[in-house]
């Protein structure tokens, strides 16, 4: 044991102990095993598919994962990937960008101010239930074909999930710390900063995983229905020529990256929350 | 002298379901500069309710309350309130949630990283700076959150069962740093203790609550010295004699409390 943490253990300090060595490392086998169950089904399911293709369905239906590789390879090689890919991921992160800001806003500030919650909670009722993809054909009217209607879309989505997380995350606030904040001398901003959004953190970050694949699906959503690039594009112009393999290398696409972000977002809530223990 | 707190004809009722409650009648109560006054009572006498009116969370509907001569209206930051319910921080470490009123009461980085760890050092917490409260038991929370009320200095403490979820060691060693705290500095305190014997050992004067609707009942001068051995003081003549005439006062109204 080193000194400092003899010093520890005399003041009652948290200790690393040959029990919590051994703690650690039996989490860190099971994370093991876990990872490697994981990529077994992913073997196993490319298998499947694989044998399945051409033997019990008919190839131009699934395609098979061969065709599928070498189409995001070749895609990967001559740059089909990476400008369609950045289209989609360009919108994709002004509609988050742009619903996460004005839906964050906008539910701390009728989370604080209640009567004006009051009054408008039908209309917010009513609003939310829309479900938000029947707005873009309206959007693609208001902004055209390009860019612009994807980002509308997918941050008309995300506004109002981060906007009712806020809300319902302000509304929780115990009472008790923005008081006893206050007669510390904090003033109305410290409570906002130190108080209310930390607290209603929790909620916001909820709200932001379950938002991320919706800006996604809102951005695609928008280039299925009308533009010339991203990944949407590419999914719906192989679709029109029944070419199967393109369209699972564009979902495969899509899932990874919904994947990867939602990856990172887990990092952001654990680093975050990590005060809840 | 005018008084630190002075409480007049304060009288709180709710309305529940309809009906009309009456927590608090008639309350007058006048609380010199620098003295130790400590509430004891039946819960549900009011003693919290009455403190969340001199700290302004509650609004004085009848009667009013001055604190240094100032008619309390809104949140009073005159004072330090440390609240029966946990109210550190969950999402700040300890030392952060020890720092937050200094930064409010603009101490610079360096003077306050000090202030914290001299705090956090009187009461026993020093190994815990980086952690949050939830790695806390009850009671080591509870001397966060004394650490922050002393780390700022306010000239009035109101403490509502701070030592409650100690256990009768630990009670007994904080009890001693605050009555040494209190006795180099001499804030005005307002102590709430459902402990009859701390509140003999701490206060200079108990204030003994009625049962619902709260009145003050009996208030009792302990003579005293201010500087007390709070180990040794409970076997003196003038403890008992305080302790007794207070249990005279109060277990008719417990035992009302418990056959209601």
């Amino acid at each position: 044991m080193s000194g400092a943490a003899e010093e520890a253990a005399a003041i009652g300090g948290p200790v690393r102990t040959a029990r919590v060595v051994a703690a650690e490392a039996a989490a860190g086998r099971r994370r093991i095993w876990i990872l490697v169950l994981r990529v077994l089904v992913g073997v196993g399911f490319v298998a499947l598919w694989h044998h399945a293709s051409g033997n019990w369905v008919d190839t131009m239906l699934i395609s098979s994962p061969e065709a599928v590789g070498a189409r995001l390879w070749r895609w990967t090689l001559d740059g089909t990937l990476a400008s369609n890919l950045s289209v989609t991921l360009y919108a994709t992160a002004w509609g988050f960008a742009i619903g996460c800001a004005v839906g964050f806003s906008l539910g701390l500030l009728l989370g604080r101010f209640t009567l004006i919650a009051e009054v408008l909670d039908p209309y917010i009722t009513a609003i939310y239930s829309i479900p938000k993809i029947a707005l873009a054909p309206l959007f693609i009217i208001w902004f055209g074909i390009g860019i612009e209607s994807k980002v509308a879309v997918s941050a008309a989505i995300v506004f109002f999930v981060i906007f009712l997380n806020t809300y319902s995350g302000v509304r929780e606030v115990n009472p008790l710390y923005v008081h006893v904040t206050r007669i510390m001398g904090g003033g109305e901003l410290d409570v906002l900063r130190h108080v209310i959004i930390p607290s209603a953190a929790s909620w916001v970050i909820t709200g932001l995983k379950v938002s991320v694949p919706y800006a996604l699906v809102g951005t695609v959503i928008g280039e299925f229905m009308s533009s010339n690039q991203g990944i949407g594009f590419l999914i719906n112009q192989a679709t029109g020529l029944f070419n199967t393999t393109s369209v699972y290398a564009g979902i495969i696409v899509l899932a990874a990256v919904g994947a990867a972000i939602n990856a990172a977002l887990k990092h952001i809530e654990a680093h975050v929350l990590r005060w809840r223990g | 002298m005018t008084a630190s707190i002075a409480i007049s004809g304060v009288r709180k009722s709710y309305v529940a379901r309809g009906r009309e409650v009456l927590a608090l009648d008639r309350v007058d109560l006048d609380i010199a500069p620098g003295e130790f006054v400590a509430f004891v009572g039946p819960s549900g006498c009011g003693k919290s309710t009455l403190m969340n009116m001199i700290a302004g969370i509650l609004p004085i509907e009848e009667g009013r309350i001055l604190h240094d001569g100032r008619e309390v209206r809104g949140i009073n930051r005159a004072v330090g309130y440390m609240t029966q319910q946990d109210a550190v921080l969950p999402w700040r470490t300890v030392a952060q949630n020890v720092a937050l009123p200094l930064r409010f009461h603009g101490y610079a980085a360096a003077a306050r990283a000090a202030r914290v760890d001299e705090m956090l050092e009187s009461v026993g917490l020093a190994g815990f700076a980086r952690s949050f409260p939830a790695e806390l038991s009850g009671g080591m929370r509870k001397r966060v959150a004394l650490a922050q009320l002393l780390a700022y200095e306010p000239g009035t403490l109101l403490m509502d069962e701070p030592f409650g979820a100690l256990d009768a060691q630990l009670k007994l060693v904080m009890q001693e740093q605050l009555l040494r705290i209190w006795t180099a500095r001499r804030q005005t305190v307002v102590f709430v203790t459902h402990d009859l014997a701390e509140a003999v050992t701490l206060a200079q004067r108990v204030v003994v609550f009625s049962g619902r609707p709260g009145r003050i009942k009996q208030i009792e001068t302990v003579s005293l010295p201010p500087e007390r051995d709070v180990f040794r003081v409970r076997f003196l003549p003038e403890f008992e004699a305080a302790y007794t005439r207070l249990w005279e006062a109060l277990a008719p109204e417990i035992r009302r409390e418990a056959a209601a």
